[in-house]
């Protein structure tokens, strides 16, 4: 059991308050969590006390500054159960990873009459990178459906997953519905045709305790600030005979062995794929978010979240008029709900809750396909992590039964100001 | 104090063309019709124009959204009807520069349209309001440009 009371104490932002001293209830943290004051102040000493560029200074500050980097990776590549920390390269985030391999894999090795296999429930990082290399390469794109409930279609899996498929992309943990996907038994499957698997973690990594070796996927792509780290550090994972055999995605300083006027040979892995300064500071202080996790353990992240899901569900479903989004099946899924209140505009859900001092996000979520395929422009979602309570579950059914209540107020017949 | 600012936002007029949507439809035998989405909610909007001359006979629209875009549209299609193209472009202006926090001249006649100045203490709901009059401005400078040519 977690101490949430205390590890809310780490959470400088979590005692603001907000719209006239409402006390802040933050549940949009799929979108992206709050840094626990290890993580904040890991970056103003990095900043304060050894801030220099790597890999190529000569002074003190500069082999600091390094080793605290490159310790970082040791560490993040521990985190997930990779091999070696030659197979983590830091991007900006989980879509820059993504594009890495899309780019500079999917540019090399595609071809039309190839086909890529993505899931309808994609996030557009794991959609757009793709479409922009199929219309480059002339491969085709192919989508596995979902069920009404969210849970991704294995026989169609099966199905469409045939000699010409060349790589496989799929999101670990929905970020609209929740859903966890069976990655494990989906690259075991690929493989046997030979196609790449691409794992979207940005859900995941933060409440689920990765294996890349058991999950058995060829590339991972997650975001240090969905879990506790800074923003603009992503994380790609691969293994390292793909980035051995792959192009350099970006070309400049760092990712060199040696640069004549008209040529260059690349530098070893991981740097290959890191060119120009990388961002030290947030990667430094995305050790300390690691560690935090490491701290109070993941396996203690998940049991929380799933107690607050289970709950919220329940609670939800006793609102009169409202559609809930994803499996039924509290383990098939991760700490976020999405609903839509009837005839209530998630926009205008949002904002009511927002002066409730209630944050939560409304949109498409960035998965416009799925928006459709649920037949919804737009849906409200909130999101828990580990420091969120059962109290502030409440709250936001307490703000929900506001909003129904704003909006069913008789309308007024004088019009006009 | 909270539910007063929201009371900017969601006015009594606000919500009553939100529950009751004034020109919602489709003129089939429009020579304007046109489409657009607020990237930020996936909103989708279309507005139908029926020209008789330079002047706006009838004006509908359809698609849903929140309680700002659907009031918003409502109000601006009623305002629209009988206007010329000229003053239609001018009445669009006028909402722009609302939402950039220009008060209107006395003299606009913006009807149930300036029940949406509470708009802008909501930055991020300033989109909202402004899908219609976007949407619809495109559709008429296409339908200018197409006539021009």
């Amino acid at each position: 059991m977690l101490d949430v009371q205390r590890i809310r104490q780490d959470f400088p932002i979590l005692h603001r308050t907000v719209h006239d001293r409402r006390p802040l209830v933050y549940l949009d943290n799929a979108a992206t969590t709050q840094k626990p004051r290890q993580v904040i102040e890991a970056l103003v000493n990095y900043y304060s006390r050894y801030n220099a560029n790597i890999h190529r200074g000569i002074h003190a500050l500069a082999e600091e500054a390094t080793a605290a980097y490159e310790r970082t990776r040791v560490e993040t590549g521990r985190f997930i159960n990779a091999p070696s920390s030659r197979s983590v390269i830091f991007t900006r985030n989980a879509t820059e990873a993504i594009n890495v391999i899309a780019q500079a894999w999917g540019r090399a090795n595609l071809q039309s009459g190839d086909e890529i296999l993505l899931t309808e429930m994609e996030h557009h990082a794991n959609l757009v990178p793709w479409q922009m290399v199929a219309k480059a390469t002339g491969a085709k794109l192919a989508h596995v459906g979902i069920s009404d409930d969210g849970v991704l279609k294995m026989d169609e899996y099966r199905q469409k997953l045939t000699s010409k498929t060349k790589v496989v992309g799929v999101t670990h943990m929905s970020n609209v519905l929740g859903t966890i996907n069976p990655v494990e038994e989906i690259s075991k499957l690929a493989h046997a045709k030979g196609a790449l698997v691409v794992v979207d973690a940005a859900q995941s990594a933060p409440q689920l305790r990765l294996d890349v070796q058991a999950m058995g996927c060829d590339a991972l792509a997650f975001s240090a600030h969905k879990m506790l780290g800074p923003t603009g550090v992503g994380v790609l994972y691969a293994k390292e005979e793909l980035l051995e055999a792959m192009p350099p995605f970006l070309g400049g300083g760092e990712m060199i062995a040696d640069v004549t006027l008209t040529d260059a040979t690349w530098n070893e892995l991981p740097w290959k794929f890191e060119a120009g300064t990388p961002n030290i500071a947030d990667v430094v202080a995305f050790s300390e978010a690691l560690a935090y996790l490491e701290r109070i353990g993941l396996q203690a992240v998940r049991a929380h979240e799933q107690e607050l899901l289970g709950y919220a569900l329940e609670r939800l479903q006793g609102l009169d008029d409202i559609s809930l989004y994803g499996p039924k099946a509290l383990d098939q899924r991760g700490g976020a709900v999405s609903f839509n209140l009837a005839g209530l505009h998630p926009h205008d859900v949002g904002t009511i809750l927002d002066h409730e001092g209630i944050a939560i996000r409304a949109g498409h979520h960035c998965a416009k396909p799925l928006m459709r395929r649920l037949g919804v422009a737009a849906t409200a979602r909130a999101s828990f992590y580990f420091y969120n309570t059962k109290e502030e579950v409440d709250c936001l059914v307490d703000g929900l039964r506001a909003v129904k209540a704003f909006f069913a107020r008789p309308a007024r017949a004088v019009r006009g100001s | 104090m909270v539910l007063e600012q929201l009371d900017t936002l969601y006015r009594e007029v606000i919500l009553d063309h939100f529950r009751e949507p004034h020109n919602h439809g489709e003129l089939p035998d429009a020579q304007i019709k046109a489409q657009g989405t607020n990237p930020l909610c996936g909103d989708e909007m279309a507005f139908w124009v029926k020209l008789n001359g330079d002047h706006i006979e009838q004006v509908k629209f359809s698609g849903k959204g929140c309680a700002i875009s659907q009031a918003a549209a409502s109000m601006l299609t009623e305002q629209l009807k009988g206007k010329s193209l000229k003053d239609a472009h001018g009445l669009i202006q006028t909402m722009r520069a609302m939402m950039q926090g220009q008060e209107p001249s006395p003299q606009a006649d913006l009807g149930d349209l300036e029940s949406l100045a509470g708009v802008r203490k909501f930055p991020v709901r300033i989109k909202c309001a402004a899908l219609s009059w976007n949407i619809l401005e495109q559709g008429l400078q296409d339908y200018q440009r197409k006539g021009a040519a």
